[in-house]
């Protein structure tokens, strides 16, 4: 049966494995003589080469950094730039006392505590032999002071070096982002190869999302020193590829305009090109200067931003989720259109609060006395709560949750910067799996009017403004217009994404209605409509920041400004033409017609004017 | 029974060599050993910076696995083929138990902590792979049918890859070459091997396309250390800079001074061999490397001279095995070679490499001395 005995042949086999053993004999001599013969070319050939270098010149491998990339705004102003500064530097290897060193300079040069900590930290991270940063940003009396005394000092230099500069400062940090010194937990997933000579990394917004193309490629030195460990020759050289030049779609002249405006309201503006999903102004106010993160912030500093009540770190146009309020009535309504559970002339009565059957609950309506009779337009032009509270529990929390979906409510945009929330759209099935329990009735009508759970950042509202003005063409907002290297352009955005099928008809009602919120004669942000040419469609919100008690009036004096709602605002604009879809926040500030409406119709007009004076 | 030792050379009756062969010691091979192992106590003091106790350290693990190899003398290769099964299949658990305690703890995992002594299982499987695929083909009509190579592979597979995912390449790579030098000295046809070697050729743009920015970054970096002249390529500079400033006569023992400024790393581990060239010169270096082939020489003839298929593909192997050892190391030390944590073998300073390599040897031993006392 078993065949595998039948056919053994010791004496076959043996002879087989002879010759085997035979065959890797004289692979091995092979491989020995070519080891052999790379130790003649090191040890005859090369001797000399190497002898001398061994001998009493010693050589040196250092690190060459790649110059980072430069980050301009769409018109090619700098955002993000490379300064050369003077620093000093020290090679622990070099130093015999290094602590006498460190000394000897404090009394040289004013060094702080926290300074010699800073680099006592990175010396034990670095290789022995890497030259390490101790004072940066030295001025032109310090650097001859140490230029005076430098002999006594071995294995200490003054290097000129490249420092990440932000001229903008505040206005445009959430953006851009900053760089630092790379830390522990970094060194320690980093492919370090691509980091030598480079302390620094991104460490927010475009700098760290597109730190790959920013950084570029290290080069290096193999110098050979003297006794004395100074550099005497350069032996060979490999030169470092710079980073790539990154250009945004952000222009730093809207930035600005939409930053001033907000004053002194702490807050978001967000402003997208509907044609190419491009980000103009992306504005979270109030910011923070970002420089003092190049060369290591002080504790104090950074303690100072952390623990301000305005929160200037905090990213509010990106990360900040807030109850989108009213603003979501355009969509609501585009829903119940989509559905076919209403219709554009659908009339209702609104007498100031709405009922559920059997319920005593008043759900009231901001307008105490109600609207009266209104239909679908005149619900989105005076904001008529009461109207999509019926509106609300016609769709059914599902059918909203399924249709605010496609326009990112509740989930990412997809922006190109690192940190984006989801904000959040509820559903039923999110009730009962995060919180456990049943969706009530009730939850749909606050829900219908952009309250309740719902959050949105204001980059989502911007995008789903944008959406909107599409006509359902969905395209993911960007700020990166271009990635410039030495070979090669890379230009990104403009392509549809997703398509969202909508009616045209229902689409140019909606509109219709925002247009009127403008440009009718009861519009909640009616005073946009003054000394413009063009036409603007927009809606007004209010995020209730506390609950009111039944029954109690709300009296916007006598309540402390932090408890005050936040005044929202999305519009777009020319209506005939959309070209900038723009989302406003302002914390605290009220009404959304009174407050937040002005500061889009100044990014809007400022945005068409430029438009206007480019084409001749 | 002794007298059938016959076919052994003359040897003198001395009470040395009556000794010997009671231990089972086979003297060539022994002497071979010796010699390296006193090369390594001399380089080691130049190289471990002149230090005593690193030097007992060293001897004390020698002592250790020297006994070790005598001990394996001792047993029967028969023992050996019929533990063979029940020894691969603990190395594979252990390994397997080695990589889920890694996943517990978060990190690279190669030990294996039994309290008071800690070892690594990947270094047990250097032995344990080859004996197993050893015992699977010597069951089996040579030269192996392609099911019965593909049996092997399936074997062989599933620890090399435990290893790698340890990750150490480097054992890796020496537990597959153990297993595919029991196949080739098994008869495996030419032209497989060919066809293999053109597979693996034409899989690697496959493999390419599927990897990650990252993973890529690392291949090539594997490829060419200079590219990262501050990391792997630092020790391929010094180190040639080391072994070309030597010469032909080397600057005599204690002369290096690339490895006394500290500019050789690792110099009394894996780069131990750039401080002997820089020392003892390309004389030298021949001069070990002859040492070597003697040592490989002896144990092919051990190999050719064993009389059961077990025993020959064993010892073919381990004597390979030995020599990939010998290649990797210092190919990777002269720059020709990319930088896998491979030892000198019985060189370098480190314990366990050193165990399993006299265990090794041990086994060679074992299948010379009890040559004719097997039934035939």
């Amino acid at each position: 049966m078993d065949r595998k005995f039948a056919i053994k042949d010791p004496l076959a086999e043996s002879r087989l494995f002879l010759s085997r053993i035979v065959a890797a004999f004289i692979l091995i001599l092979f491989l020995i003589a070519g080891l052999v013969l790379r130790l003649v070319y090191l040890q005859v050939v090369g001797h000399e080469h190497y002898a001398t270098l061994s001998k009493d010149n010693r050589i040196k491998i250092s690190p060459l950094p790649p110059t980072r990339g430069v980050i301009y705004d769409r018109k090619g102003r700098m955002l993000a730039e490379n300064v050369p500064t003077y620093s000093l530097e020290l090679i622990p290897e070099q130093i015999e006392n290094i602590d006498d060193t460190l000394a000897r300079l404090q009394k040289l040069l004013d060094i702080s505590e926290e300074k010699i900590d800073l680099f006592q930290k990175q010396r034990k991270r670095n290789k022995s032999f890497t030259s390490t940063p101790l004072l940066q940003n030295l001025s032109d009396e310090d650097v001859a002071k140490f230029a005076v005394v430098r002999p006594y000092f071995p294995g200490v230099d003054v290097y000129a070096r490249l420092v990440r500069h932000y001229p903008y400062g505040d206005l445009a940090s959430h953006v851009v982002g900053y760089v630092g010194r790379i830390n522990e937990q970094e060194m320690r997933t980093l492919p370090l190869a691509k980091y030598r000579g480079t302390n620094h990394i991104g460490k927010t917004g475009i700098e760290k999302t597109y730190e790959e193309h920013l950084l570029g490629t290290a080069g290096y030195e193999e110098i050979e020193t003297n006794a004395q460990a100074r550099a005497v020759n350069t032996v060979a050289t490999v030169e470092p590829v710079a980073g790539s030049n990154i250009y945004l779609t952000l222009d730093i002249d809207l930035q600005k305009i939409a930053y001033d405006a907000l004053s002194e309201y702490n807050g978001a503006a967000v402003a997208i090109e509907i044609k190419t999903g491009g980000v103009l102004v992306f504005a979270s106010r109030p910011g923070f200067d970002p420089n003092p993160f190049v060369s290591g912030i002080s504790g104090k500093e950074y303690k100072a931003l952390q623990d301000s009540p305005d929160q200037p770190l905090y990213n509010r146009a990106l990360r900040g989720q807030y109850p989108p309020g009213s603003t979501v009535k355009p969509f609501l309504a585009l829903a119940g259109l989509e559905y076919g559970v209403t219709e554009f002339n659908h009339r209702l009565f609104c007498p100031g609060y709405y009922k559920l059957p059997n319920v005593d609950h008043k759900y009231r309506d901001w307008k105490k006395w109600g609207h009266g009779m209104v239909d679908m337009n005149d619900a989105i032009t005076q904001s008529c709560d009461v109207y999509f509270y019926d509106l609300a529990l016609a769709l059914g929390i599902d059918k909203m949750h399924a249709f605010m979906d496609k326009f990112s409510f509740g989930r990412k945009t997809g922006i190109d910067l690192v940190g984006e929330v989801d904000g959040l759209m509820p559903s039923k099935e999110w009730k009962k799996h995060y919180r456990s329990q049943a969706w009530f009735p009730g939850e749909t009508l606050i829900t219908g009017i952009g309250q309740g759970y719902t959050q949105a950042t204001p980059l989502q509202l911007a995008h789903a403004t944008a959406t909107l003005a599409n006509y359902g063409k969905v395209i993911t907002p960007h700020l990166v217009h271009s990635i410039i290297s030495a070979d090669y352009a890379d230009m990104i955005g403009g392509k549809a994404d997703a398509l969202i099928p909508l009616k045209t008809q229902n689409v140019e009602n909606i509109i219709k209605g925002m247009t009127n919120v403008v440009h009718g004669s009861r519009g909640t942000a009616g005073r946009l409509a003054k000394a413009i040419t063009y036409q603007i469609a927009g809606k007004t919100g209010t995020a209730q920041v506390f609950t009111i008690k039944q029954e109690e009036k709300y009296n916007e004096d006598a309540i402390d400004f932090k408890m005050r709602d936040h005044a929202l605002f999305i519009a777009f604009a020319p209506v005939h033409d959309p070209q900038i879809a723009v989302a406003i926040i302002a914390e605290h500030g009220g009404h959304g017609g009174s407050v937040a409406a002005p500061i889009a119709g100044e990014i809007i007009d400022a945005y068409l004017n430029q438009k206007k004076d480019a084409q001749p | 029974m002794r007298t059938e030792m016959r076919n052994e050379q003359f040897q003198p009756p001395s009470l040395l060599g009556n000794l010997l062969r009671k231990l089972h010691i086979d003297i060539p091979l022994f002497i071979g050993l010796l010699l390296i192992c006193a090369t390594s106590f001399v380089i080691l003091y130049s190289a471990g910076g002149q230090e005593v106790p690193l030097l007992i350290r060293h001897a004390t693990r020698m002592g250790f696995a020297i006994l070790l190899m005598i001990v394996l003398a001792h047993i029967n290769p028969r023992r050996f083929q019929t533990f063979s099964v029940a020894l691969f299949t603990v190395c594979v658990l252990l390994l397997l138990a080695v990589a889920v305690m890694g996943q517990i703890s978060m990190g690279a995992q190669r030990w294996l902590d039994l309290g008071f002594f800690r070892f690594q299982p990947s270094e047990f499987t250097k032995i344990s792979a080859p004996m197993m695929v050893a015992w699977y083909l010597s069951e089996r009509a040579l030269p192996p049918k392609p099911k019965h190579v593909l049996g092997a592979a399936t074997l062989l597979i599933v620890p090399v890859l435990l290893i790698a995912k340890q990750p150490d390449l480097g054992t890796s790579l020496l537990v597959a070459s153990s297993g595919a030098a029991v196949l080739f000295f098994a008869g495996l046809s030419w032209w497989f091997m060919l066809g293999i070697v053109a597979l693996l050729a034409s899989l690697t743009p496959v493999l390419w396309h599927f990897m990650r920015d990252y993973q890529r970054n690392r291949v090539l970096t594997f490829m060419n250390p200079e590219a990262d002249p501050m990391g792997a390529g630092y020790h391929i500079i010094q180190s040639k800079i080391a072994i070309g400033s030597g010469g032909i006569n080397g600057k005599g023992w204690l002369g290096s001074s690339q490895a006394e400024l500290d500019f050789l790393p690792e110099s009394s581990t894996d780069f131990i061999f750039a401080v002997f060239a820089e020392e003892f010169g390309l004389f030298g270096c021949v001069g070990l490397l002859v040492l070597y082939l003697l040592v490989i020489s002896r144990c092919f003839y051990i190999a050719v001279q064993a009389q059961d298929t077990y025993s020959r593909l064993l010892a073919g192997s381990l004597a390979f095995t030995f020599f990939v050892y010998v290649f990797v190391n210092i190919g990777m030390v002269i720059g020709v070679l990319p930088v896998v944590g491979v030892p000198l073998p019985l060189v370098s300073y480190g314990g366990t490499s050193m165990v399993t390599l006299m265990a090794g040897f041990g086994i060679l031993m074992s299948i010379h001395t009890h040559r004719k006392l097997l039934p035939v």
